[in-house]
């Protein structure tokens, strides 16, 4: 019953989801209030309906409905609670519902938090929301639905897959579809914007803290996806440059430049038409993301279910979405008019060449990724696009943005002036070069020229954004937070080049073999191999490989590698042995039995690691700042007072 | 210099800056691009020895071999037609069984024996590489069977 | 005018892409339609494989849904899906024909000892004629058949759970048997 319940709900919430677009869309374009007055019930009854719709699902899972084919594929008898709840956003359906939820919820949060907007207004955001509603709903519904009951009911479930038993990965999904589906709130901002062909620039002031929080968790969510992948596929990588991770990286780009763009819009008037785009190209990449993941059209280690129905279903939806929005653009954006012009090394040249170097980043990124597919559609073979090609398409344009950083910063809106950040800027550029020099020297065994550049880069960076507070030290109570914000994400941007410069130069991977009692050293740490013993978790059997590290005769940490079995059948997982200092990670993972009395083995030395992952969540840490700041509470306190 | 010029000064330089970038992104593309190859394929049009490819198919049921205790691996990749030697000196994925569909990326050296240098394998278990799938379609050889009775 | 165009280009831009993304969803090499699907399944007789003075003959199974399995010890793919057709054979009462495609019978009787016989019946093609009629170009496929005896779905490759709860499971419910 309960399963059917969900069915239900969710049928109910498309009927709502499609009077919160018409209400919202008609009732602006006609000014009936009572019509804009109905989407909003609509959002909120939709919203409970998800809500009621995914708690059934949730309640399948926890007890143990194996008549659900979903459940039944999903999880089974022996998985713990905490994941039987995560495995209910563990596959391709339940992920789908909650993408809905989280929709719904951005809607709900618009009508509660954005009364400062004139109702029209808010009723055309509501409704384009709407409309992108309706579409993930009918996706749900007619390839991908949850409740879909077995017949006869399996006896036992099949299981969640091993790999995503594991925390950060219950919590990875959600955040970055939190920050996926809250790009649709600036696209819905855009598309409204162009409706009415608004010449006012207000509607950026109201969509930035939007723009930051979906930036940020989605920030969040990368970053959380990306230190899963190091601990838990065994492989002691970052970062692959894997189809479905370009895929979310994309739109974090765009996202990042929309972020930049809009204050320029915001503050100076300029950039709107190229503001509008970003916010319809930022929502358009995370649903091609959507795309690829869900299709099947690129080979990806990330296989999610594939099915080309569901593919065709989400390319329709794309192009009714993205096709319709830039439809939209090419008719209202040409009559956006810029007022007045810039100096070129005003904060407004500085953002524009952020833009540009971000934009130019995600481009290039998105040939790399859809080259494979271009070739294969033109029958010219089966190719694949090396990550090497990702690395130097990133860097390339990321070298110059981080230089620009250290002065954009300080540069003042409208007229080319650096004023008195100028010579402490310049002054910290030899202080960071010695204390690359001084880094390499202390830390690590030869020089080398791109280490010495990224960490003379990365520490340049991070003095520079302490100038400005530094030199307000006496008046910091009186800062907006929109300023500490902007500070903190800059420093993790110099945070997070120093990581990636650390371990990009300086890692050390071995694979091994080695009997009990035999060590390795890399980097002054001997690794001696103690042995195997058997251990027995709750769902699963493992063999454990221990290590004992020592460094100039000194313990240093005694490490743990397995190689579990799942009960529930299946392949073997290798679960890391990991030890965390500032300075670098030590990383060991058991391989097989060789025979012989030896073990297979990876060991790894991977400096500075631990400054990429708290590099990226500095930033995300500023982004909430910056949300904070008054400017956008003010409005809402404002608001609040007037009569509703 | 008047407003308007600085502009155009402007636009110059970010269309210049990003064609720069662009223009070394594509260098590193033409060198990134890596070809897949199936076994048949490998044998009828060898990709010269210096250039990393990757190759795709079955590893073969009973061809995996090591010397005790050596961690150098050796197995025999199929597409149900030609079979290719492969070594590995590496760990293996997880999933990585005979039987089973993987992908690995190294050089073919002239002795026909294929170095590779990374083995991936699927990462689910309804899940096979696309190309490997449609490598698998040859039609079998009469030799093959032969080969299978031997 | 220029600058309007200017802004009609990230719309050509999608189109183009979404143009590419079209053909790329219809790439996927299983998905290759048989002119067989729809057709009268072909008929055959082939000898048992357990027992050469018999015949396995389709003609013996029409009136209800059957499937036919084409396999070989040779091929890889049909060691990989020979959980599945156990799987099948175990949880539904369609039977299974084999057909064991260019074999040789001591190592296509000891497979099914070692691994398990999901079939009902396995005749031996060893010279492919069989194959030939049903189309077959590579090992595995899997050919399902309808009681009125027409071909419902093709496989081609390993079977999979999820290929046979997709593709397979839909169209033997609206044979109501």
């Amino acid at each position: 019953m309960i399963p059917e319940l969900g069915h239900f709900a969710l049928v109910l919430a498309l009927l709502l989801a499609l009077g919160q677009s018409w209400f919202g869309l008609l009732g602006a374009a006609r000014g009936r209030v009572a019509w804009m007055r109905a989407a909003e019930t609509s959002v909120a009854g939709q919203w409970w309906l998800l809500l009621l719709s995914f708690a059934a699902l949730v309640w399948s899972f926890v007890r143990f409905d194996f008549s659900v084919a979903y459940v039944a594929n999903t999880s089974n008898s022996l998985l713990p609670l905490f994941y039987r709840i995560a495995a209910a956003w563990g596959g391709h359906e339940g992920s789908l519902l909650l993408w809905a939820l989280i929709l719904a919820s951005w809607s709900a949060a618009i009508v509660f938090f954005s009364r400062q907007m004139p109702l029209p207004f808010r009723s055309r955001v509501l409704g384009i929301l709407g409309l992108v509603s309706v579409g993930f709903i009918l996706f749900l519904l007619s390839t991908s639905n949850p409740f879909d009951r077995l017949m006869p009911a399996a006896p036992e479930g099949r299981d969640l897959n091993p790999l995503l038993q594991d925390f950060a990965l219950a919590v990875h999904p959600p955040t970055l579809y939190l920050g996926y589906v809250g790009l649709a709130v600036p696209f819905a901002f855009a598309c409204a914007t162009l409706l009415e062909g608004r010449q006012e620039v207000d509607w950026a002031r109201w969509a930035r803290p939007w723009t930051l929080v979906a930036w940020l968790c989605l920030t969040v969510g990368i970053t959380l996806g990306s230190w899963w992948a190091y601990y838990e596929l065994g492989w002691g990588g970052y970062w692959f440059w894997d189809p479905v991770e370009n895929a979310s990286f994309m739109p974090w780009l765009m996202a990042t430049a929309l972020v930049h763009s809009l204050a320029v819009t915001e503050k100076r008037g300029l950039f709107r038409s190229w503001t509008l785009l970003l916010a319809v190209s930022a929502f358009s990449l995370s649903l091609l993301g959507t795309f690829l993941v869900r299709s099947g059209v690129l080979v990806s280690v990330h296989a999610f279910a594939t099915d080309p129905s569901r593919g065709l279903f989400i390319l329709g939806f794309l192009v009714a979405v993205i096709g319709g929005a830039l439809t939209l653009y090419a008719w209202r954006a040409p009559a956006l008019q810029a007022p007045g012009g810039f100096a070129p090394t005003s904060r407004e040249a500085f953002l524009l060449f952020n833009n540009a170097l971000l934009v130019a980043a995600a481009g290039l990124i998105l040939v790399g990724t859809l080259y494979p597919l271009f070739m294969d559609a033109l029958g010219l073979g089966k190719i694949s696009v090396g990550p090497p090609y990702f690395g130097i398409a990133f860097l390339v344009p990321m070298v110059p943005l981080l230089l620009l950083m250290v002065f954009g910063m300080h540069a003042a809106w409208k007229y080319s002036r650096l004023g008195t950040a100028k010579r402490p800027l310049l002054m910290l550029l030899p202080l960071a070069l010695l204390a690359a020099v001084g880094l390499i020297l202390a830390g690590y065994d030869h020089f080398s020229l791109a280490a010495f550049a990224g960490f003379g880069v990365a520490l340049w960076l991070m003095g520079s954004s302490l100038v400005a507070p530094w030199q307000r030290r006496d008046r910091w109570r009186s800062l907006p937070a929109g300023f500490w914000g902007m500070t903190l994400a800059h420093f993790g941007v110099g945070l997070f080049t120093l990581g990636v410069t650390g371990v990009e130069s300086y890692r050390i991977e071995r694979d091994l073999s080695l009997a009990p009692g035999e060590s390795a050293t890399l980097m002054g740490y001997a690794f001696r191999f103690d042995g195997t013993r058997e251990v027995q978790g709750p769902n699963y059997a493992a063999v454990e490989g221990s290590f004992t590290v020592t460094r100039e005769g000194q313990p240093v940490t005694v490490l743990t590698s397995q190689k579990r079995l799942y009960a529930s059948g299946g392949n073997p997982m290798t679960e890391a042995g990991i030890h965390v200092s500032p300075r670098r990670d030590l990383f060991v993972a058991l391989g097989e039995d060789l025979g012989a009395g030896k073990w297979s083995m990876r060991l790894q030395y991977k400096p500075l690691i631990r400054y990429v992952w708290l590099g990226a969540l500095l930033m995300a840490l500023g982004g909430l700042l910056a949300t904070a700041d008054r400017r956008y509470r003010v409005q809402l306190r404002q608001e609040e007072g007037q009569p509703a | 210099m008047t407003p308007r010029q600085k502009r155009i000064w402007m636009v110059v330089g970010i269309v210049g800056g990003v064609g720069l970038a662009a223009t070394l992104a594509l260098q590193a593309f033409q060198d990134n691009l890596m070809y897949f190859q199936s076994p048949t394929q490998v044998l009828e049009q060898p990709i010269a020895g210096e250039r990393s490819f990757r190759l795709g198919g079955l590893v073969e049921p009973g061809s995996v071999t090591r010397e005790p205790g050596n961690l150098e691996v050796r197995f025999r990749i199929t597409d149900n037609v030609e079979a290719i030697e492969v070594s590995y000196a590496g760990l293996l994925p997880d999933l990585f069984r005979e039987g089973q569909g993987v992908i690995v990326r190294g050089k073919l050296g002239a002795d026909g024996l294929f170095v590779a240098e990374e083995v991936l394998a699927k990462h689910d278990e309804n899940y096979m590489p696309p190309e490997v799938a449609e490598s698998l379609r040859m039609p079998p050889l009469i030799k093959q069977v032969e080969a299978g009775g031997a | 005018m220029m600058r309007k165009l200017l802004f009609v280009l990230p719309g050509i831009a999608f189109i183009l892409l979404a143009a590419f993304l079209v053909q790329g969803l219809f790439l996927d090499p299983s998905r290759i339609p048989s002119p067989l699907i729809g057709a009268p399944a072909p008929q055959f007789a082939l000898p048992d494989l357990a027992d050469s003075s018999r015949q396995v003959s389709n003609r013996d199974w029409t009136g209800s849904p059957y499937l036919v399995n084409v396999w070989g010890t040779w091929c890889a793919g049909c060691r990989e899906e020979h959980e599945v057709l156990l799987d099948i054979a175990r949880d539904s009462d369609l039977p299974i024909l084999g057909i064991n495609w260019k074999d040789q019978r001591e190592l296509a009787l000891r497979w099914l000892a070692e691994l398990g016989n999901p079939y009902s019946a396995v005749g031996a093609d060893l010279e492919g004629r069989v194959a030939i009629d049903w189309g077959v170009y590579g090992a595995p496929e899997t050919f399902l058949v309808g009681a009125d005896g027409r071909v419902l779905w093709k496989h081609i490759g390993p079977l999979t759970l999820e290929a046979w709860r997709v593709d397979f499971l839909p169209r033997l419910a609206g044979q109501g048997s």
